[in-house]
């Protein structure tokens, strides 16, 4: 377990060294900042200066050393725009992306695994059918499209829920978090909702084939000849096997649900850090953009690594139900 | 004579599939009184086991009982609603299975499978229904058994999940055990105890024990009587060791002459020819005849009826093995006991 | 990282199970014969089993509707320029007098904007044929692009085995971690905007789905007779792999690049959406209904919502034809 834990951890560094390499490489080649940033009427030695200001004149591969050298002490450099470490002004917007995500989640497994499992119990019903072939859609639609529908129909037309913004937050913790303010959840509400639709399509798969491969299970059939009634054989016997795919993958998820934050958050114009990529990227602000995506490969790498450690953990239960599946 | 506390009569299962109807179980009826044991004998696909499912109620679709009439202790299971199943199975009727190690749920503590089996049909404290799994656990010689109730099944080995899932069927001392090869999966050594264990249980309770299985062997040494199946009816019916020693119907001798013995060391073992038929495309005659030795023109277009012989026998033949008086006194049940 | 994804990689090998010929082979055939009215499997396999397939994918209600969209929608797109009402983007035929027209209103020289106008007094409706265009051809010729080269260093993989092929996994492997949607808008921050970048973009995050579909079914066709067949007649490596397995590994491609055009569809106009995709120049789906995000909350619905159904209906006709193939191709699969 700990060699494995260690080649584990092993991996996930070299991962990150080949992802900082490839994001410096990548992000070095987005415009140029200086033209940017300076004066329309600036003189060449002003560029000059303003270059050598963010160290923009030295070779690239210098420029290289210092970003590692720097990036190893937690500084992803400067941010241009608000001229502010532009890890700062991450880590300002991570809780409300967080909390969309983790919201989100939460939805798409509220929304995901009653479905699927009415859709598992009765694969042939018209129920089932219709779950199923609306979950292609779930999985099909682009999200901006369906968090546009929503605004359209809960903003604009019912105007039931904002249409942008975050609102009020209260701080748990030195976190301000906006879903224990009625104003803050009416804000959470949309956005979330459309992220974890593309997610909750995914559960339905996922429970629909868990539940229709437990209730052939002979342990369920032991089960009802023990003569349980089915909706204890549902509530205990079936869930329960089938949330462990379901928590698996959405575990997994949980990294690409802060990338798709970055559509739902642009769609619905909320804080988080997603949105402040796609505004970076248009305003050439690169230390922001290494910024960010230095940080989502670490988040990633963390995520995996847990998720391979929890897999090692739970080794002969999780290589059953691997068996079976 | 006194009711027999399982009475199946006329039994007719169907599946509806693709190439149509197929009937899996065709007329099979059988009673078994308090404390007897039946041994239901057949290859697969013979329809042992749908049968099996059916006294507990458990045909799902596209499978339904067509006709016939399963009573346990005089009460119509058939026709039943779901909810009055419920209330029946796991309390009069019960049932284990093949494979130890896929019966038990393999996320849930064996305490818990153990105790929603008592509390599905008594109103019991927790800790009253916890008592009684353990004590249960005990019977069945699963040691401290107060500590394995917290234990998850792949804690367990193959023969102790089936010790498991034997104490969880008779928790509630069902008047029928119905026991789907159960053994089949274990060592051999295992398959012994956890037999004569069923079987004391069994006894002790005054359980009626349906023992359904392919082999001749664990029948001759087990049951009281014997059903044999084959392609959905039975074949033969009567005390096992008259059955055994005398078959009427060529397809039990086939049977017990395809059992290896030490009595026939060096002798190839006999093999019924040919392959169990397809449900769905049955000959109009008896199903056993075109890999029957003995058969004739009538085999092949008149379904052969249920014909009673004396001893509290029964056959569908139309050529019934003729028994010479004087076989050499071999027993043959004690010969085919392992 | 390589367990991480063990699911979709071990479905088709796991397929073919035990003693499957004989129960689940037959009487599959047999009914989808008799049903139809198809006479029994000639012996000219190829035609009749291409036959089967087409009138088995008509079968299906949805496939037959998600068809008729396809082709009305390709039609449409490919036949733009000859009937859509006007040239959106040759400005001499914008009159900013027509701008924001409501769907029905009259437009330039007395023709009817039947889906309304934009803020520059664009017909919606010649818009939406023009941005089909687009949105078509990138996500088109994204995943041929992409499944070449996947397939291509997919069947590779599994041929030459080893080093190679755990190579190439890893580096898929590595590219599966991370959502397409990121490494897409990374790339495009990086090239800039353009048709031919963002086809770029999308062949980079796609190839790894072919890669590993690929490799799925060609170590599986590799255990098969012909293939060693092919090897005892010592044909060259490049002919093996090239004229025997790749050939045997495509049925599955073809069912997942059915449905990775609409995914690439989706992507575009996201991107599209977010501002990084195609040029103002040439807009896409995506492009239209980001345009006419800001309209929409104040209540000139129309620029935004028709697009957006222009291309729910090219998706969705995607997913149901794909969906459908998949089924035909893969009996196994269909339950």
């Amino acid at each position: 377990m700990l060699v494995y834990l260690i080649r584990r951890i092993g991996q996930s560094l070299l991962v990150i060294a080949v992802m900082a390499v490839l994001v410096f490489l990548a992000v070095y080649a987005v415009g140029d900042p200086v033209a940017i940033l300076a004066n329309p009427e600036a003189t060449q030695q002003e560029l000059d200066a303003i270059a050598a200001r963010l160290g923009l004149d030295r070779p690239l591969w210098e420029q290289f050393a210092i970003f590692v050298w720097n990036a190893l002490q937690g500084d992803l450099g400067t941010s241009f725009v608000y001229s502010e470490s532009a890890l700062t002004v991450i880590l300002e917007r991570l809780p409300a992306t967080m909390e969309l995500a983790f919201v989100a989640l939460v939805l798409s497994i509220l929304i995901g695994v009653p479905l699927g499992v009415i859709a598992g119990l009765k694969p042939d019903g018209l129920a089932g059918r219709t779950i199923m072939s609306t979950s292609i859609l779930g999985f099909s639609l682009p999200n901006f499209w369906i968090g546009l529908m929503l605004i359209l129909l809960f903003a604009v037309e019912l105007q039931w829920l904002p249409a942008s913004g975050r609102g009020d937050t209260v701080d748990v913790l030195g976190v301000p978090l906006s879903m224990f303010t009625l104003d803050g959840l009416s804000h959470l509400l949309l956005p979330a909702f459309t992220l974890a639709l593309y997610k909750s399509s995914l559960v339905i798969r996922i429970a629909q084939a868990g539940t229709r491969e437990v209730m052939l299970q002979d342990y369920v059939r032991f089960a009802r000849a023990k003569g349980l009634s089915p909706r204890r054989i549902v509530m205990v016997h079936v869930l329960k096997n089938m949330m462990i795919p379901v928590v698996t993958v959405l575990g997994l998820e949980l990294g690409s649900m802060i990338a798709f934050a970055v559509v739902t958050e642009t769609v619905f114009s909320y804080p988080g850090m997603g949105k402040l990529l796609i505004d970076s990227i248009n305003r050439l602000d690169r230390p922001i953009v290494v910024a960010y995506l230095m940080l989502t490969v670490f988040i990633f790498v963390i995520i995996n690594l847990v998720v391979d450690m929890l897999y090692a953990a739970i080794d002969p239960r999780v290589r059953l139900s691997e068996a079976k599946g | 004579m006194t009711t027999p506390v399982l009475d199946v009569r006329d039994l007719q299962v169907t599946f509806s599939t693709r190439e149509g109807l197929v009937t899996a179980v065709d007329g099979v009826s059988f009673r078994v009184d308090a404390g007897e044991v039946m041994g239901l004998v057949g290859e697969s696909g013979s329809g042992k086991s749908v049968t099996g499912l059916a006294v507990l109620g458990l045909i799902d679709p596209p499978g339904r009982i067509a006709a016939g009439s399963i009573k346990v202790k005089a009460t119509e299971l058939v026709g039943q609603s779901e909810k009055a199943l419920q209330k029946v199975r796991g309390k009069d009727v019960a049932m284990i299975f093949q494979d130890p190690m896929t019966t038990l749920n393999p996320v849930l503590r064996i305490d818990t499978q153990m105790i929603e089996a008592i509390r599905a049909h008594e109103q019991v404290s927790e800790k009253a229904a916890r008592e009684r799994a353990r004590d249960a656990l005990a019977k069945v010689g699963i040691p401290s058994p107060e500590e394995r109730l917290n234990a998850y099944p792949n804690q367990f080995s193959g023969g102790m999940r089936q010790r498991v899932a034997i104490a969880t069927a008779l928790l509630n001392r069902p008047a029928v055990l119905v026991a789907d090869e159960p053994t089949t999966a274990l060592d051999v050594t295992i398959q012994a105890q956890i037999l004569s264990e069923v079987q004391a249980l069994c006894a002790e309770t005054g359980t009626a024990l349906v023992w359904i299985t392919h082999d001749l062997s664990v029948i001759a040494g087990l049951a009281d009587k014997v059903a044999v199946m084959y392609a959905g009816r039975v074949v033969e019916e009567g005390p096992v060791a008259d059955v055994l020693e005398r078959p009427i119907h060529p397809y039990t001798a086939g049977l017990i002459g395809s059992v290896p013995s030490r009595n026939k060391r060096g002798v190839p073992l006999a093999q019924i020819p040919g392959m169990t038929p397809q449900l769905s495309k049955l000959p109009p005659g008896c199903p056993f005849a075109p890999r029957c030795g003995y058969s004739t023109d009538p085999c092949r277009t008149i379904r052969p009826e249920r014909t009673p012989y004396p001893g509290g026998r029964a056959a569908r033949c139309h050529n019934p093995l003729d028994v010479p008086p004087n076989t050499p006194k071999a027993d043959a049940a004690r010969e085919l006991t392992p | 990282m390589t367990d991480l994804t063990p699911h979709a990689a071990a479905r088709p090998v796991a397929g073919p199970a035990a003693g499957m010929p004989q129960s689940a082979g037959r009487p599959g055939e047999a009914a989808g014969a008799s049903d139809k009215g198809v006479p029994p499997p000639a012996p000219d396999k190829g035609e009749s089993l291409l036959r089967r397939h087409v009138s088995s994918f008509f079968e299906s209600w949805s496939a037959i509707i998600g068809l008729v969209l396809l082709v009305a929608s390709v039609a449409a797109a490919l036949l733009a320029p000859w009937f859509a009402p006007q040239d959106p983007y040759d400005l001499a035929n914008l009159s900013i007098m027509d701008n924001m027209l409501p769907p029905g209103e009259i437009f330039g020289m007395g023709q009817t904007a039947y889906l309304g106008t934009d803020d520059q007094g664009r017909d919606m409706l010649s818009a939406i044929l023009y941005g089909l265009r687009v949105s078509l051809t990138v996500g088109a010729s994204s995943v041929l692009i992409a499944a070449v080269i996947g397939a291509s260093l997919g069947v590779l993989a599994a041929y030459a085995g080893g080093r190679v092929e755990s190579f190439v996994m890893r580096v898929v492997d590595l590219q599966l971690s991370f959502p397409a949607i990121l490494v897409a808008l990374v790339l495009l921050a990086v090239f800039g905007r353009g048709v031919d970048k963002v086809v770029i973009a999308l062949v980079v995050v796609q190839w790894a789905y072919y890669a590993r579909t690929v490799r799925g079914s060609a170590l599986v066709e590799k255990r098969r007779e012909y293939i060693e067949a092919a090897r005892c007649l010592a044909l060259p490596r490049r002919r093996i792999v090239f004229r025997h397995l790749l050939p045997n590994c495509i049925p599955p491609l073809i069912v997942v690049a059915t449905v990775q055009i609409a995914n690439a569809i989706a992507l575009e106009s996201t991107l599209s959406f977010l501002g990084v995709g195609v040029p103002v120049t040439e807009p896409s789906l995506g492009m239209l209904i980001a345009n006419g995000y800001g309209y929409l909350l104040s209540g000139n619905y129309w620029i935004s919502t028709f697009p957006g159904v222009a291309l729910v209906i090219v998706i969705v006709a995607i997913n149901l034809v794909g969906d459908r193939l998949r089924d035909v191709l893969n009996p196994r699969l269909a339950k």
